[in-house]
């Protein structure tokens, strides 16, 4: 690399982190935390003896999982104001970002949930709990143990996936290095710095992910 | 062996028949699909007595033991606590019957149960504090002199998968004690655990049966079942064959089927 390209490297590096920080970032938070919401929620209703509200969840399940993103993405940004829905672009994505987690996140923790031995339902209603307090308070945290690692599989997906939102006019990490490319004609130096960054941003949400199993293995041997 | 060279049992019987009926069922059916594993079950159970049902794997006994506090609902039949009002299973169990009658008695499993997320204190008090609203720094008091009881009260901080077996079915029987149940149910307690460490769980049933609990216990240990058993009840296909003393039992069983099953426990190699 030739001491300009360095220097644009230098100069384009804060840029592109502060579009990770003030966009990816919350963005990826913000969708994760209403995505993990509707997955309880589906997880519940798939789990439910009602056959209209687990036939529901699984059709939701199906469609999230059976169509690309970008297309929610679209549906939902360009599409929905054909029938007079204009919202802007970060609403767009938190939607579609979070319908999407949903979907992925609804198995995932109903997995976790039937990981849960069937004794522990019993042992909770014996000590007088109502199931929906069984769930709460032994069933879910139990489940949360088993579904740490795959679902911060998911969150990680999700953080390099809100770099779709840059097609929706959402200025977050990727958008910003899309412009100092387009501007400075350094597609190459500057797009492989997008992907370091991107990188960077993992590796700190993979270390929190084996903190947060560490501390939820405390009652486990190991 | 006649009747009068039985020796005497060495507790004195806890119960009399002028105590107040605990617990009726009269009637108790279910079936699983094709399979009928209850046909009539009629019990009952008076304050301070321990109620021992034995029988071969699949006789219906732990069937029994969970109808009587709502992990089954029987298909037809009827329970009643102290002369209250029926819980009718033919007609339709409301969700207050269930809960009133779970509130009646507690549950020691098999394999214990415990929950893994919690420690032994937490496990303790979740019932009384999350559900029966006792007062959290009451309901620790509570668990520690519970815990100090059975021997294990530097485990209070410990979880579940620290303790050996014989100390979390221990735990088991604290959590359930912690509810203040009028009724103590125990299925199989001791059927997971290594032999070895099956005396210091039978040795706290007993102390428990010794001090006037009333309890139903479903149970392999013959041995056991005759040192606390007020009333044995022997089971087989979905019926109670024969009940009775235990001495009496165990010695001159009246049904060949009786006799055969306890000859198979207590003389394996004959």
């Amino acid at each position: 690399m030739d001491s300009s390209g360095w220097q644009l490297f230098l100069d384009s590096f804060w840029p592109i982190v502060w579009g990770g920080i003030s966009g990816t970032i919350p963005l990826a938070f913000a969708s994760f935390a209403i995505g993990l919401v509707i997955a309880l929620g589906v997880a519940l209703a798939r789990l439910s003896k009602n056959r209209v509200l687990s036939g529901a969840a699984r059709f939701f399940v199906s469609v999230v999982r059976g169509t690309p993103l970008l297309v929610q993405l679209f549906v939902i940004f360009y599409g929905m104001p054909a029938i007079g829905i204009v919202l802007d672009p970060w609403p767009s994505a938190i939607i579609a970002f979070s319908i999407n987690v949903g979907g992925y996140g609804a198995e995932i923790i109903r997995a976790a949930i039937l990981s849960v031995p069937k004794g522990q339902w019993e042992a909770g209603y014996t000590i007088g709990m109502s199931s929906g307090t069984t769930l709460r308070r032994i069933i879910l945290p139990q489940a949360a143990r088993v579904s740490v690692p795959p679902l911060s599989n998911t969150f990680i997906s999700l953080v390099k996936d809100t770099s779709l939102a840059s097609l929706i006019l959402v200025t977050e990490l990727f958008r910003v290095a899309q412009e100092i490319a387009a501007f400075s004609r350094e597609f190459m130096l500057i797009y492989l710095e997008a992907a370091l960054v991107y990188w960077l941003f993992c590796l700190v949400l993979s270390s929190a992910q084996g903190r947060l199993e560490k501390r939820l293995d405390r009652y486990v041997a190991v | 062996m006649s009747p009068s060279e039985i020796p005497a049992d060495p507790l004195a019987p806890r119960a009399t028949p002028d105590d107040a009926v605990l617990l009726t069922a009269r009637g108790i059916r279910k079936s699983f699909g094709d399979n009928e594993v209850l046909r009539s079950i009629d019990l009952e159970v008076r304050r301070g007595e321990v109620v021992v049902l034995i029988g071969p794997s699949g006789s219906g006994k732990t069937t029994v033991l969970r109808s009587l506090n709502g992990l089954e609902t029987p298909d037809a039949g009827i329970l009643s606590f102290d002369g209250g009002p029926d819980l009718d299973f033919a007609a339709k169990v409301t969700k207050q019957g269930r809960l009133a009658m779970r509130d009646r008695s507690a549950m020691v499993f098999q394999q214990h149960n415990l929950f893994p997320h919690m420690t032994v204190l937490e496990n303790v008090i979740e019932g009384p504090v999350r559900v029966q609203r006792v007062p959290k720094a009451q309901a620790i008091a509570d668990a520690e002199a519970l815990l100090e009881r059975v021997g294990l009260a530097e485990k209070r901080d410990a979880y579940p998968f620290a303790l050996s077996g014989g100390q979390q079915q221990r735990v088991g029987i604290v959590r359930a004690l912690a509810l203040k149940p009028d009724l103590l149910l125990f299925d199989e307690p001791t059927s997971a655990l290594d032999p070895e460490l099956v005396g210091e769980v039978l040795k706290v049933i007993k102390e428990l049966a010794d001090e006037g609990w009333t309890m139903v216990v479903v149970t392999h240990e013959l041995g056991f079942a005759r040192q606390v058993a007020d009333e044995v009840l022997f089971m087989d296909g979905g019926v109670v064959v024969e009940r009775g003393a235990p001495g009496s039992m165990f010695t001159n069983p009246r049904e060949a089927r009786t006799r055969q099953f306890l000859d198979r426990i207590l003389r394996p190699l004959d």
